[in-house]
């Protein structure tokens, strides 16, 4: 809960810089008369109260820009995935191990989301990939602004992939479009296999969970099967790898998928170049 | 989840409107949040507070609207009332509902001086 976190998104960072908000009038830009000083300022004003109809959808600003940055990745042919999961199930492992594994094969770029720290960018580019960090300070997501931001920063390669890994966080990064292909959920065996009930708008957002740390199932009692049949209450059309980043399980099967994704936006791209 | 970023985007259209209807102060917000749309109204409460002091904002009242939450089974077609984003159709027992209403969070009035 953000009432309790406390998150709010006016200390972002990306790539340790703040970022310009595209326009003028930021949150707090706007600062009532006399403010901070109660109404005394103009108590003497005969009050003409007044009702304005305004009919605005509060996430109707972020879903514009998403859907701005959805057509400029599919404009250059960009597949981009927002990896999604609660903290420590292995997002930025799994990263760098993709990474590793495509050894340049695939053009790809990498934006980071914690609160603090640089750590995760850091690891991604020792593993050889171009990468930005995004800093939200108190913010608990990311938003399509602060992609938009970071995708200007980044070298993004045309054709390629970009990978976003979202604030570890399995409730408010699902309400959020950043302008992805999809939401790639994570879910680590040393969790509950009851998260996708108790986290539901997660994983109904999402088009693939990664079953995570696989090679531990031995030592724990968690029951794969299980988690998935309630990961498909919730979303019947997801689809599911069984992973571990330390055997090696289900890596080829998750390249495959990215593979798969690269070449259908590249198919997108070709066929809208032949159009035009 | 995120009250905190959606009561700054309720300020954003607060000063939109301000800047077009040329108000000063707002005395009153009306909030429309669907049963579906994952939003506490006590965290919503507490993060309006918060975010609106110090503002044109500051001290109004907030009135959440609450509406409810309903889909459509892609299996029999039946119109179903919905409390959470995922069930089992009550007429067919299919898991394919799929929201229809109750996912909207809109600022649909204010009251203004």
């Amino acid at each position: 809960m953000c009432g309790t976190c406390g998150c709010g998104g006016r200390d972002v960072l990306i790539g340790g810089k703040r970022p310009v908000r595209a326009k003028g009038g930021g949150a707090l830009a706007f600062r009532a008369p006399g403010s901070g000083e109660g109404q005394a300022g103009h108590a003497h004003q005969a009050a003409e109260l007044r009702v304005i109809q305004v009919e605005r959808d509060l996430l109707a600003k972020n879903d514009a820009q998403a859907d701005a940055n959805r057509q400029m990745l599919a404009a250059r042919g960009i597949f981009a995935l927002n990896l999604v999961s609660s903290p420590g199930s292995g997002k930025t492992t799994l990263l760098v191990k993709t990474i590793t594994a495509l050894n340049g094969a695939l053009p790809l770029a990498v934006i980071e989301g914690d609160q603090q720290t640089e750590n995760d960018a850091a690891r991604i580019r020792a593993a050889g990939a171009p990468a930005i960090q995004i800093n939200t300070g108190r913010g608990c997501h990311l938003d399509a602004q602060m992609t938009a931001q970071a995708m200007r920063q980044l070298d993004l390669p045309d054709g390629g992939l970009l990978l976003i890994e979202n604030v570890g966080n399995l409730v408010c990064p699902a309400s959020f479009d950043l302008g992805e292909a999809h939401k790639v959920v994570i879910l680590s065996v040393t969790e509950g296999e009851d998260k996708p009930l108790k986290y539901p708008d997660m994983f109904r957002a999402a088009s693939l969970m990664v079953l995570n740390k696989c090679d531990l199932l031995p030592h724990l009692e968690f029951d794969p099967e299980l988690a998935v049949d309630y990961a498909r209450r919730v979303n019947p059309a997801l689809q599911v790898i069984r992973l571990s980043v330390s055997s090696g399980e289900g890596m080829d099967q998750w390249l495959d998928w990215i593979r798969a994704g690269c070449r259908e936006a590249g198919r997108t791209l070709s066929d809208t170049l032949e159009s035009e | 989840m995120h009250e905190m970023s959606l009561a700054e985007s309720v300020l954003e259209i607060i000063e939109d409107s301000a800047r077009a209807q040329d108000f000063r102060r707002v005395r009153r917000v009306v909030l429309e949040i669907g049963e579906l749309a994952a939003v506490e109204p006590d965290a919503m409460r507490f993060c309006f507070d918060a975010v609106m002091r110090g503002t044109l904002a500051e001290g109004a009242e907030l009135q959440i609207v609450e509406t409810p939450g309903a889909g459509r089974c892609g299996q029999c077609g039946a119109t179903v009332a919905m409390q959470e984003r995922y069930g089992l159709c009550p007429d067919c027992g299919s898991a394919a509902l799929q929201v229809t209403v109750g996912e909207r969070m809109r600022v649909q009035d204010l009251l203004v001086e």
